[in-house]
C-alpha cells in the first residue's frame, strides 16, 4: 500500500514540476495527455462502470470545445472557459442520451455514432462556425485573477482540473449511485426487476460523462487555440475508446495511462518510424485479445496487488 | 423528358448506390450471422481498391483486377476472422466490435507503408473509357457499366442466397446460429466463409470504385458510415434491405448535395437516428427479440 | 372469501404468433395467501409470471394489484409497488459479493441511491436488510463470496434472497427448487415455509412435495387456461389433474 502511495506521489511531483524540467514541446505533450486523459476518464465512467459503449462521446468534447471557442472570444472568463462548456455539453448529453438509451449494445453504438457525426456535418457546413476550418484565434480564459495564457497558470489549471476529475469520479464510482451503475453493468435485467429505474440512472451517468468531456474539450481548445469539426468525428470517439481499453477499462486512472500511451506513440514513435498507426492498431488488438485488463491490469499483476 | 442534369445526377446516385450495396451486403451478412458490426469493413473497400491497383500495375488488365481484388480481400478477411475474431466468440460481441476498430488503423497504415499516402488513380478499362450521351446528358460509360454490373450482382446474390443450399445455410445461420450448429452444420467454417465472402464483396466494391474516386488510404473510413446507415435503414441481416437502403441513401446523398448543400450531410444521420429509434430492425430486418 | 384479492388476474390472454400461451386466465390471490401454480410444461405458467411483472404485455385482459390496474406499467414500477420475483434460470450478479447482491435489491426502492458522493456504508437500512435476508436464506457464511462462485443450490437460495430483499408484499417464485438435490430441496422448502406470513406467495412448482407442504390453494394451468383451483386435497383428488400430467412424466 505504501509502495503505491509513494509511487503515486513521485508521479504527481514529477508531473507538477515538469515545466521546470522540460521544454515547450514536451510540456505541450503532457498537457495533451492530461486533457485527453480527462476525456477518456469520462468515457471510462460510461464504459467501464455503467457498461455503455459509446462511439459518440466526441459529441460532448466537440460541444465543449465549440462553446468555449465562441464564448472565450466574447469574454474570456471562468464562465466562458469552464462553466458554459460543461453546462451545454451536459444539456447535449441529456438530449442525445434520452434518445440513445432506449436502445443498447450494437444499436447504442450506432446511434451514438450517428449523433456525433450529425454534429460533424452541422459544424462542417455552418459558415458561422467557421465551416471546415472551424474557429481559430481562441484566447485562454482568465480565472481567479490569473491569465491562463501564461504557461504556469495554465499548467496549474490543467493539473487542478485533472485532480478534480479524478477525485470526483473516484467518489462517484464508490458512491451508492456508482454501485447502482455496477449493478446495471452486471445484470441490467435484474436491476429492472428489483425496481431500479435503470434508464434514469444510465441517463444520469451519460450526462455526467458528457459534462466532463465538455470541460476536457474546452481545455483542449484553449491549449491549441482553435477547434475544428474533426473534434466530432466518430474516429475521435474511437481514439478515446482505444485509450480506455489500453489503459484498462473500469479503472479510471488507466484512462490517463492509455492517453499517455496513445499520444506518446503518436508523437515519439513517429520520430523514429512512420508506422505509429500500425503499432497502435496492433497494440490495441493485442490488448483486446490478451490483456483485457489493460495496462493497469498488467501492472497490478506484476506488483502482485489483487485487482 | 428528363432534364439532362437531373438524369446525370440520378445516374451518379445509382452508381454510388451500387458501391454502397456491395459494401453493405457484406456488413449486413456479417452482422446478421456473427453479431459483429465490422467497423473495419471500410478497410476491405480500401484494400480492394489497392489490390486492384496492384493487379493493374502488374498485368495492365482491369478485368483481371476485378477478379483478383475480391479474392485477395476475401483471403485477408478469412485470415482476420480465423486468427482474431474466432477466439472472441465466447466473449461479449462488443469486444469484437472494438477489435475491428483496431484493424482500421492496422490496415490503413499497412497500405500507406506499401503504397504511400498519395492519391492513386485507377484507370477504367479501355472498353469503358469513353462517355456516351443519353437523354441529352453526357455520362462516362464506366458509370453505366457500374450500374449494370451492380444489377447483375444483385440478381446473382439474390439467387445465391435464396435459391441455393449454401444460401439456405447462410440464411439459417443469420436467423439463428445456435440452431444451425445443432443441425450438424460446421458453423465455424460457415462463419469464416461468410466473413470472407462479405470481405470479398467489400473488396469488389473498392476495385470498382477505383476509376470513379481513386485510391487513398483514408477512403475506407469515409464510406463506412454511409454503409452503416444503409445497413441500419435496410435492416441488419437483410439482402433486400441492403439493396433498398443503398438505393435510397445513394440518391439521398447525391441529390442532397445538389439541392440542399447546407443540410445534405446532416440529413442521412437524421434518417439513421430516426430508424434506430422508431424501427430499429430497419425496413426489412427481423424484429428484435 | 369476502376480503378483496391482493392480486386479481382478469381474463388474461397472451399469444406469440399462432401460439396462445395464455387463453383467458382469471385468478385471484388473497392477502397472505400461499398459492401454488402447477401444470405441465408449456402450460403458460412462466408467461403468466412475465405478464404480472411487466416483462411481457398481454394481448388482452388485465392485472390488478391492491385494487389498481398495473397491466401497462413498466417493470420497475411494478416492482416498486411491492411485487417481487425470482427466476427459473438463476439471475444473480455473478461478480458482485452475496452481500452486495442483496444490498442492491434492498436499496432499490429507497432514495439513497442517487447519492453520488457519499458512501454505501452510510446507507444503513439496506445493509441491515441484506444481512437479515442472508440469514433467512442461509447464506450468512457466504456474504463476501462473489455470487458466481456459489454452488448451484446456494445460487438458488440467493435467487430467492434477492427477490425477498426488496421487501415485497407479493413474492413470485418461479420453480425455486429447479435442478436441486433432495437435500437442497428440503432446505429450500424449510426456508420458504419460514417466510413471514405477511408476504403473499405465488409459486410455480413441479415438485409436488414442495407444493403440498407450502400451498394453501393450488391453481392448475393447462394449455394456457385454468383447469381447476382449490385446496390441495381437492386438487390432489381431481382426476382431470391426474390426466393432464399423465404422459408428461412430471413429478
Amino acid at each position: 500500500m505504501t509502495l503505491r502511495l509513494l509511487a503515486g506521489a513521485v508521479v504527481v511531483a514529477f508531473v507538477a514540476a515538469f515545466p521546470a524540467l522540460a521544454g515547450n514541446y514536451p510540456v505541450k505533450l503532457l498537457h495533451e495527455i492530461l486533457i485527453w486523459g480527462i476525456f477518456a476518464m469520462s468515457l471510462d465512467l460510461l464504459m467501464g462502470y455503467a457498461g455503455m459503449v459509446s462511439f459518440g462521446h466526441s459529441a460532448f468534447w466537440g460541444i465543449g470545445g465549440y462553446v468555449a471557442a465562441l464564448a472565450l472570444k466574447q469574454s474570456p472568463g471562468l464562465v466562458s472557459g469552464f462553466v458554459l462548456p460543461a453546462l451545454v455539453a451536459a444539456l447535449g448529453a441529456l438530449v442525445i442520451g434520452y434518445f440513445s438509451i432506449r436502445v443498447s449494445g450494437v444499436y447504442f453504438i450506432m446511434l451514438t455514432l450517428a449523433f456525433s457525426q450529425m454534429f460533424y456535418a452541422l459544424t462542417f457546413q455552418s459558415a458561422w462556425l467557421g465551416a471546415e476550418d472551424g474557429i481559430v484565434g481562441v484566447p485562454r480564459a482568465r480565472v481567479f485573477g490569473a491569465d491562463l495564457t501564461a504557461a504556469t497558470p495554465f499548467h496549474v489549471c490543467v493539473l487542478v482540473v485533472v485532480a478534480a476529475t479524478i477525485v470526483v469520479l473516484w467518489r462517484v464510482v464508490r458512491s451508492p449511485f456508482g454501485h447502482v451503475l455496477a449493478g446495471i453493468h452486471e445484470n441490467e435485467n435484474r436491476m429492472q426487476a428489483v425496481g431500479y429505474p435503470v434508464a434514469r440512472y444510465k441517463l444520469l451517468a451519460f450526462v455526467i460523462a458528457g459534462a466532463v468531456a465538455g470541460v476536457a474539450g474546452s481545455l483542449y481548445t484553449q491549449l491549441v487555440g482553435s477547434i475544428t469539426p474533426d473534434a466530432f468525428l466518430w474516429t475521435t470517439s474511437g481514439e478515446a475508446l482505444l485509450m480506455v481499453i489500453i489503459g484498462g477499462t473500469g479503472t479510471l486512472g488507466g484512462a490517463v495511462l492509455g492517453a499517455a500511451a496513445f499520444i506518446l506513440l503518436q508523437s515519439l514513435v513517429s520520430t523514429y518510424t512512420e508506422r505509429w498507426m500500425l503499432i497502435l492498431g496492433l497494440t490495441f488488438i493485442l490488448f483486446v485479445l490478451f490483456a483485457p485488463g489493460g495496462l493497469v491490469g498488467a501492472l497490478r499483476g506484476r506488483v502482485g496487488i489483487r485487482g | 423528358m428528363f432534364a439532362p442534369d437531373l438524369f446525370s445526377q440520378a445516374l451518379n446516385g445509382l452508381s454510388y448506390g451500387v458501391l454502397l450495396f456491395l459494401l453493405s451486403v457484406g456488413l449486413t451478412l456479417i452482422f446478421g450471422m456473427l453479431d459483429v458490426v465490422n467497423l473495419a469493413h471500410g478497410s476491405f473497400y480500401m484494400l480492394g481498391a489497392y489490390a486492384g491497383l496492384a493487379t493493374i500495375a502488374l498485368s495492365g488488365n482491369y478485368w483481371l483486377a476485378l477478379l483478383a481484388a475480391p479474392l485477395a480481400v476475401g483471403v485477408i478477411g478469412a485470415l482476420m476472422e480465423i486468427a482474431v475474431l474466432r477466439p472472441l466468440y465466447r466473449r461479449d460481441p462488443l469486444d469484437q466490435v472494438l477489435l475491428t476498430f483496431g484493424f482500421i488503423y492496422l490496415f490503413e497504415d499497412l497500405v500507406k507503408w506499401i503504397w504511400g499516402g498519395r492519391i492513386r488513380s485507377i484507370p477504367p478499362p479501355d472498353l469503358f473509357a469513353g462517355s456516351v450521351t443519353i437523354f441529352g446528358a453526357t455520362v462516362p460509360s464506366y458509370r453505366l457499366f457500374v450500374i449494370v454490373f451492380g444489377l447483375v450482382m444483385a440478381v446473382a446474390l439474390f439467387l445465391l442466397i435464396e435459391r441455393t443450399r449454401l444460401g439456405a445455410i447462410i440464411r439459417a445461420g443469420v436467423y439463428d446460429a445456435e440452431m444451425t450448429a445443432g443441425m450438424g452444420i460446421n458453423v465455424p467454417l460457415v462463419f469464416t466463409g461468410v466473413f470472407a465472402f462479405g470481405a470479398a464483396l467489400g473488396g469488389l466494391s473498392g476495385v470498382i470504385a477505383g476509376p470513379i474516386q481513386s485510391a487513398a488510404p483514408p477512403m475506407g473510413a469515409g464510406i463506412l458510415v454511409p454503409a452503416l446507415i444503409v445497413v441500419v435503414v435496410g435492416g441488419l441481416g437483410s439482402l433486400k434491405g441492403s439493396l433498398a437502403g443503398s438505393l435510397i441513401i445513394g440518391q439521398a446523398e447525391t441529390f442532397g448535395k445538389v439541392w440542399l448543400p447546407g443540410a445534405s450531410m446532416v440529413m442521412i444521420y437524421v434518417v439513421m437516428a430516426l430508424v434506430v429509434l422508431l424501427r430499429p430492425h430497419g425496413l426489412f430486418g427481423r424484429p428484435l427479440k | 372469501m369476502t376480503a378483496p384479492a391482493l392480486l386479481a388476474i382478469e381474463d388474461l390472454s397472451r399469444s406469440f404468433g399462432a401460439l396462445r400461451a395464455l387463453n383467458g386466465v382469471s385468478l385471484a390471490v388473497g392477502r397472505h395467501e400461499r398459492r401454488a401454480i402447477i401444470g405441465p410444461n408449456g402450460a403458460g405458467k412462466t408467461t403468466l409470471f412475465n405478464v404480472i411483472t411487466g416483462d411481457l404485455a398481454p394481448s388482452a385482459g388485465r392485472v390488478v394489484f391492491e385494487g389498481a390496474a398495473i397491466t401497462a406499467l413498466p417493470r420497475h414500477q411494478i416492482a416498486r409497488r411491492g411485487i417481487s420475483r425470482s427466476f427459473q434460470r438463476t439471475n444473480v450478479f455473478p461478480r458482485l459479493s452475496v452481500l452486495e447482491n442483496l444490498r442492491l435489491a434492498a436499496a432499490a426502492t429507497g432514495r439513497g441511491s442517487y447519492d453520488m458522493l457519499g458512501s454505501v456504508s452510510r446507507l444503513a437500512a439496506p445493509l441491515a436488510r441484506a444481512r437479515e435476508v442472508a440469514e433467512a436464506v442461509g447464506l450468512v457464511e457466504r456474504l463476501a463470496e462473489p455470487a458466481g462462485r456459489l454452488s448451484y443450490g446456494e445460487q438458488r437460495q440467493l435467487e430467492v434472497g434477492i427477490a425477498l430483499a426488496t421487501g415485497p408484499k407479493l413474492l413470485l417464485l418461479d420453480e425455486p427448487t429447479a435442478g436441486m438435490s433432495p437435500e437442497e430441496t428440503a432446505r429450500m422448502t424449510r426456508l420458504l415455509m419460514a417466510l413471514p406470513r405477511e408476504i403473499t406467495l405465488l409459486i410455480i412448482e413441479h415438485d409436488m412435495d414442495v407444493v403440498f407442504s407450502l400451498a394453501d390453494q393450488i391453481s392448475v394451468l393447462h394449455h394456457g387456461e385454468v383447469l381447476t383451483e382449490g385446496a390441495p386435497d381437492s386438487v390432489r383428488a381431481d382426476p382431470r389433474v391426474y390426466e393432464v400430467y399423465l404422459g408428461t412424466g412430471d413429478e
